[in-house]
């Protein structure tokens, strides 16, 4: 019974203006990306904003439209840093290497 | 207290069966767990694009603010509305207004289509630029630019064609009365995810490779 009620509160989360916010700051981080695309900031500048932004939107998608916020705090542990400790061990060899080679004379 | 008694009280605690500790429905907890593994099989492959480019110092930069980039955020529009239509078709199926959830899904799908045809248009002009997934027309050294791009936009448009179709099986359901307010929520979380991954997509193959000059 009670966790039929807390489903409940869970699955009616969220208004029409709270879900119309977020899909506007959305819409603007994308523009600000087209933005910089337009203006030809510098590559390496650029590819740190672009995913900085990206993962800020995809943080706001997860948040709200896929309601993570409004589920139990334990659920969020369980899916969340599983996933981004995966993501990391793919990266482990990504940043030595492209730092290495930015930095060699023939690139 | 008598045994029975004891035993419900067992059962009420969250590790013991009694409750779901997380408060989802099994349904939904299959959906993250799939989205889990989506989510590692798109990050392999956008960390192998990336490790690819930055070990190709004169990987093609060819696309024009007009028309591929003009395109491409006209898709994340259209792509990020029908990621609202959605949320909202979730709010109104949980709260019994059949009606307007089906008609929000049919937003979405129709979002959903519109995204195909301009990829596909998208997909037509490289097409006939000479760009295929083992060469393209900008640097024959570097063939790989075909197939990352291929490879990538080819597995995401997969994933919305096969979100389109999901969805229109869950809206007939749900207007027939078939399945529940729990099943438009979980399509709903694929749906969501299509559109993330494209958070990603769009700017490292589109915006990253808008022409320097």
């Amino acid at each position: 019974m009670h966790a039929n009620a807390e489903l409940d509160k869970h699955d009616v989360a969220g208004t029409t203006k709270l879900f119309a916010t977020v899909w506007f700051w959305l819409l603007l981080l994308t523009a600000l990306e087209v933005f910089l695309a337009y203006e030809r900031v510098e590559v390496h500048l650029m590819v740190t904003i672009l995913i900085g932004l990206s993962l800020i939107k995809s943080a706001l998608i997860i948040a709200y439209f896929m309601h993570l916020r409004f589920e139990k705090l334990g659920m969020f542990l369980v899916i969340v840093p599983a996933t981004v400790f995966c993501i990391c061990m793919m990266m482990i060899m990504f940043f030595p290497d492209s730092i290495r080679l930015t930095h060699l004379p023939t690139y | 207290m008598s045994e029975a008694a004891e035993f419900e009280g067992i059962l009420e605690t969250p590790w013991y069966g009694g409750v779901s500790p997380f408060a989802v429905n099994s349904k939904k907890l299959g959906m993250w767990l799939f989205i889990i593994s989506d989510t590692l099989t798109f990050s392999a492959l956008l960390i192998s694009y990336a490790f690819v480019r930055i070990f190709t110092p004169d990987w093609p930069r060819p696309f024009e603010i007009w028309p591929a980039i003009a395109k491409s955020s006209l898709m994340t529009l259209v792509l990020l509305s029908s990621s609202l239509t959605m949320v909202l078709a979730v709010s109104a199926a949980h709260r019994g207004n059949v009606k307007k959830a089906v008609n929000l899904l049919l937003a979405t799908m129709a979002f959903g289509l519109a995204f195909i045809v301009i990829h596909i248009t998208e997909w037509i002009s490289l097409i006939h630029e000479g760009v295929t997934p083992w060469k393209n027309p900008w640097n024959p050294a570097v063939p790989l630019f075909g197939g990352a791009f291929f490879g990538l936009t080819g597995l995401h448009m997969l994933h919305v064609t096969i979100g389109v179709v999901y969805l229109g099986v869950i809206c007939w359901g749900f207007n027939k009365g078939k399945w529940t307010a729990d099943h438009v929520e979980v399509s709903g979380l694929y749906w969501h995810f299509v559109d993330l991954v494209w958070m990603f997509i769009f700017p490292m193959l589109y915006l990253l490779s808008v022409n320097p000059h």
